[in-house]
């Protein structure tokens, strides 16, 4: 199977692999997927006080282009707010890593992995007091 | 060492370079058809044909009579079956044979089921094996014909086919064994075995492709309906020019695999043997088939927790087979793991060793090295690992199938 040189080079260097505390509360932390299909990613940002992500930490379970498109959101989120993160589509990943078709739904796995990870930490902050930056959104 | 490695002997071998050598002429200087009985270049390549078919003969302890050339083992598996079949419909129509054969054979039962039989596909248990008292439970009034392999090509496992051999022959079922993964690697004595009809084929016992053969017992006699019609060569059962030059080959393949099947089998064992020690001192490895039923050659290890493409992506420096879908044409993970109760993620993330007479303990010992370090690193990257270590039971998790 042929991958592209920026699959391969994620592949072979992920970055920011690991984890955050999960008790953390400028932690949210999103898990998709299911073993029996072969890809489970789990996607964690930390938040600023400002609101906007300031790092992010990945583990994926999956194939080359899993672990190559969870990797690259890993750096794309960062530095953004929260609602500029989920407006991270699926096209701009496949496109980014050069996806082939039977692969591109490793890119909206990993776009389903920043919604989570974005909604799990809007659920924590639910509760706080009027001027946090968030409201909470409906989410499934 | 060569790299890849060549860890996928079950794929095929590569031709014992004496194979090869006596090949040759066959292809030049010895041409002529072994059909033409007018003049002395037929002459010379049936004599060569005949010595060939001795030589396999020899190897399953067969009568060279018994022995008919075929183009390789899905044709082999299809006359056989087929044949059968077509030629005792008028007796029954009912069929039998296990979930985890070759798809040679499941999908010539397949057109069999369309052209109006019934056949009855067993559960093996969970070392691989058909278990006898499910097999004579199938058995059907109008049973006729039963296809078990011997050993099998993905776990290596090696079934009880002197005993199922018995048990047909006492109700008159026809059995037919696919002993592709067999020949050359353990004993077949088909002068004790009650097996009906049998299917070889060279390259996987360092022949070359595109030959084999099928063995068809005289005694007591069985009868097939050829497959192929033209001119009526190997007595009828299946007409075509001869290949002299890969029926050569495949006679000296037999006769070197008898006369050293012994020694390679000592030598292969033992580093089969070193591989396993290998990979087992890593922690949630998991073997799958039955480790002492099994040929000498074949180890089939799943690596929990890792994904199979990623995998097989890692490991490109040794050339091994995949249980994972990724890696092959279907979409499903290998049906023969699947058939063993292992779970889709077990089976995607197994990988099929087959070692050959020409593995060394250098090339099994960097393959050790090898998956024990990527192994550790797509572990590191894998969330379900986490959970694992974390003590999480990944059973009793919600998952969103997608």
């Amino acid at each position: 199977m042929a991958y592209s040189d920026k699959v391969i080079d994620h592949y072979e260097n992920p970055r920011n692999v690991g984890s955050f505390e999960k008790g953390d509360d400028s932690v949210g932390t999103g898990m998709v997927g299911a073993p029996a299909c072969g890809d489970v990613m789990k996607l964690q940002i930390k938040v600023a006080k400002d609101g906007t992500i300031e790092d992010a930490r990945f583990k994926t379970y999956g194939c080359g282009s899993a672990i190559a498109s969870s990797s690259l959101v890993t750096e794309w989120v960062k530095g953004k707010t929260l609602d500029e993160a989920i407006g991270i589509k699926n096209t701009q990943i496949a496109a980014e890593l050069a996806l082939p078709p039977v692969k591109i739904h490793c890119s909206i796995l990993a776009e389903d992995a920043i919604k989570a990870a974005v909604a799990d930490y809007k659920q924590k902050h639910a509760n706080e007091l009027p001027g946090a930056p968030e409201k909470q959104v409906a989410h499934g | 060492m060569k790299f890849p490695i060549y860890l996928d002997y079950s794929a095929t071998t590569p031709v014992d370079p004496r194979v090869a050598t006596k090949m040759i002429p066959y292809l030049t200087e010895h041409f002529g058809n072994p059909a033409s009985r007018s003049h002395a270049y037929g002459w010379k390549t049936e004599e060569a044909v005949e010595e060939a078919r001795g030589y396999v003969a020899a190897l399953l302890n067969a009568d060279p009579r018994e022995i008919v050339w075929t183009s390789g083992a899905t044709e082999g598996n299809n006359l056989a079956i087929k044949g059968a079949a077509q030629f005792y419909k008028t007796k029954g129509k009912h069929l039998i044979t296990q979930k985890t054969e070759h798809k040679a054979t499941l999908d010539t039962m397949r057109e069999l089921e369309r052209q109006g039989f019934e056949c009855t596909y067993l559960e093996v248990e969970e070392n691989g094996l058909v278990d006898i008292e499910k097999f004579k439970a199938a058995i059907r009034p109008d049973t006729i014909l039963a296809s078990i392999m011997m050993v099998n090509n993905e776990i290596g496992v090696i079934q009880p086919i002197a005993e199922l051999g018995e048990i047909c022959r006492a109700k008159g079922i026809i059995l037919h064994c696919d002993a592709v993964q067999a020949a050359g690697k353990i004993q077949i004595d088909l002068a004790t075995l009650k097996v009906d009809l049998l299917t070889i084929t060279a390259h996987k016992m360092y022949g070359p492709k595109g030959i084999g053969a099928l063995y068809i017992r005289r005694k007591p006699r069985v009868r097939i309906e050829a497959q192929i019609h033209g001119g009526g060569h190997e007595r009828g059962f299946r007409s075509g020019t001869l290949a002299t030059h890969q029926i050569v080959g495949m006679g000296e393949a037999a006769r070197l695999a008898r006369a050293e099947m012994a020694s390679d089998n000592e030598r292969i064992r033992m580093l089969r043997d070193r591989l396993w020690a290998g990979l087992s001192d890593m922690e949630a490895v998991v073997l799958n088939g039955d480790l002492e039923r099994r040929i000498p050659g074949n180890l089939n290890v799943s690596f929990n927790y890792v994904e199979g493409e990623s995998l097989i992506m890692a490991i490109k420096d040794i050339a091994v087979s995949s249980g994972s879908a990724c890696t092959s044409a279907s979409l499903e993970p290998s049906y023969v793991l699947r058939a063993l109760g292992r779970s889709d993620e077990l089976a995607h993330s197994s990988i099929r060793f087959t070692l050959g007479k020409f593995t060394t303990v250098e090339e099994v010992d960097f393959a050790v090295n090898l998956l024990k370090t990527k192994v550790a690193k797509l572990r590191e990257l894998s969330p379900l690992w986490e959970m694992y270590k974390d003590g999480v039971d990944l059973n009793t998790v919600q998952w969103a199938a997608h």
